[in-house]
């Protein structure tokens, strides 16, 4: 893009002329590049680590950001305000952006994780794993896939959800592995803004009138069945974790717990007495294990890029 | 569906290499403190700041089109205000 030669009806300066933007193209963020998402990334793998294991670990994390980005999404032109709007579109395309070179990574450290398309098909690994796998093939946890409710909902989801990956996060930037590392650098600095953005919203949901602190706190009822899972150790997890590639869950849970225990208290919320929601035969959404809302999620999500196998985005 | 309007606020941005804030357009918000995550959430999402001021429209006090000639029509013929009259060297830099 040059900025070489202005355009004269804008003559008192639009606010994203020189003055801002400059011709400087690192403007955008990551780049220009929207062919390969890992191009100059060392993405060999760390010696100790099984490939299919590491894999299924970056499906983990991807799903889980891929899945809360689909739900803030539906939120596009529904939001409270027009402020919202655009706030809840941000958070899900942060979330987005970390699931692509998440998904990118499970797909260059073990192809075969990857669905076949039919020969020729233009369509990139990371897009096969986003849109031609079946439920059970994601790994994401419960909390994300469940339906929005009101905006009380989708603030104390979005509060339990970047707390917990926040603190996932911060220690996964010590990963051997060079792109995970990469990942969650970048992550971190994403999702401390979608906690802060969250943990904001729930006091002043939770300070606000009589029913906006209703909702939010009907919010959180439902969905803290799902909270405990979000740190529960799957064995995949526990895997990486022992290889210094992965971080256990269980590892981080009390320090999350100790954030979420600050904004309860300064927003005068009591810690809901909800019992934690199952597995089914001890199996949970790490293990392909869901609710049906991710069946029809996932039917809507996909069926552009199902109907269009050939097709070329 | 809301009784009471949130107040509205001006943005100002400065870029990376900008030397002062420039307005960039107004929202609404709760208090000061959203003003400023609102305005990072609607007018930075393109990488253009690196400073945000926020001020409560109501706050600015603005000349009134009315006032257009008396304020600003008397220095419409004194060219010489600008400093085009001189030669400058062309060893001075920077102009």
């Amino acid at each position: 893009m040059s900025h070489s030669a202005p355009d004269p009806s804008h003559e008192d300066g639009s606010p994203y002329d020189d003055a801002l933007l400059g011709s400087d193209a690192s403007h955008w963020a990551f780049g220009t590049d929207f062919e390969d998402p890992l191009a100059g990334v060392d993405t060999t793998l760390p010696d100790g680590v099984d490939a299919r294991t590491l894999a299924t670990y970056c499906l983990m994390l991807a799903d889980d950001a891929l899945v809360a980005s689909h739900r803030l999404s539906e939120w596009c032109s529904r939001a409270p305000d027009l402020e919202e709007d655009i706030a809840l579109a941000n958070v899900a395309l942060d979330l987005l952006g970390q699931a692509r070179l998440l998904l990118a990574r499970a797909a260059a450290a073990d192809a075969s994780v990857v669905p076949a398309l039919p020969d020729g098909s233009p369509v990139p690994p990371e897009d096969a794993l986003a849109f031609f796998r079946e439920a059970h093939d994601f790994r994401n946890v419960r909390l994300g896939e469940v339906p929005n409710g009101d905006f009380g909902h989708t603030i104390a989801r979005l509060l339990l959800f970047s707390t917990a990956r926040l603190a996932l996060l911060e220690r996964l930037t010590a990963s051997r592995d060079h792109v995970l590392a990469a990942v969650a650098a970048k992550g971190v600095k994403e999702t401390t803004y979608h906690r802060d953005y969250a943990g904001r919203w729930f006091l002043t949901l939770a300070q606000g009138t009589d029913e906006s602190r209703r909702r939010v706190e009907a919010g959180l009822a439902e969905v803290w069945p799902l909270y405990g899972e979000l740190l529960r150790t799957h064995p995949v997890e526990a895997e990486v974790a022992a290889a210094g590639v992965g971080v256990d869950p269980a590892t981080v849970a009390d320090e999350v717990d100790v954030v979420l225990e600050q904004v309860f208290s300064v927003s005068g919320v009591q810690r809901p007495g909800v019992p934690p929601l199952a597995g089914v035969t001890g199996r949970y959404g790490r293990d392909g294990l869901h609710t049906e809302a991710l069946s029809r999620l996932l039917a809507e999500m996909q069926v552009v890029a199902r109907a269009h196998p050939m097709g070329q985005w | 569906m809301s009784e009471r309007e949130w107040p509205l606020y001006e943005v100002f941005v400065r870029g990376k290499r900008g030397l002062n804030h420039v307005h960039v357009g107004s929202l609404h918000a709760a208090d000061d403190d959203m003003a400023v995550r609102h305005a990072r959430d609607v007018y930075t999402r393109r990488n253009e700041g690196v400073s945000i001021w926020v001020v409560r429209s109501d706050a600015i006090t603005a000349s009134s089109p009315d006032e257009k000639d008396p304020l600003f029509a008397p220095s419409g013929d004194k060219v010489y205000r600008h400093p085009t009259f001189y030669t400058i060297p062309d060893d001075v830099p920077h102009m």
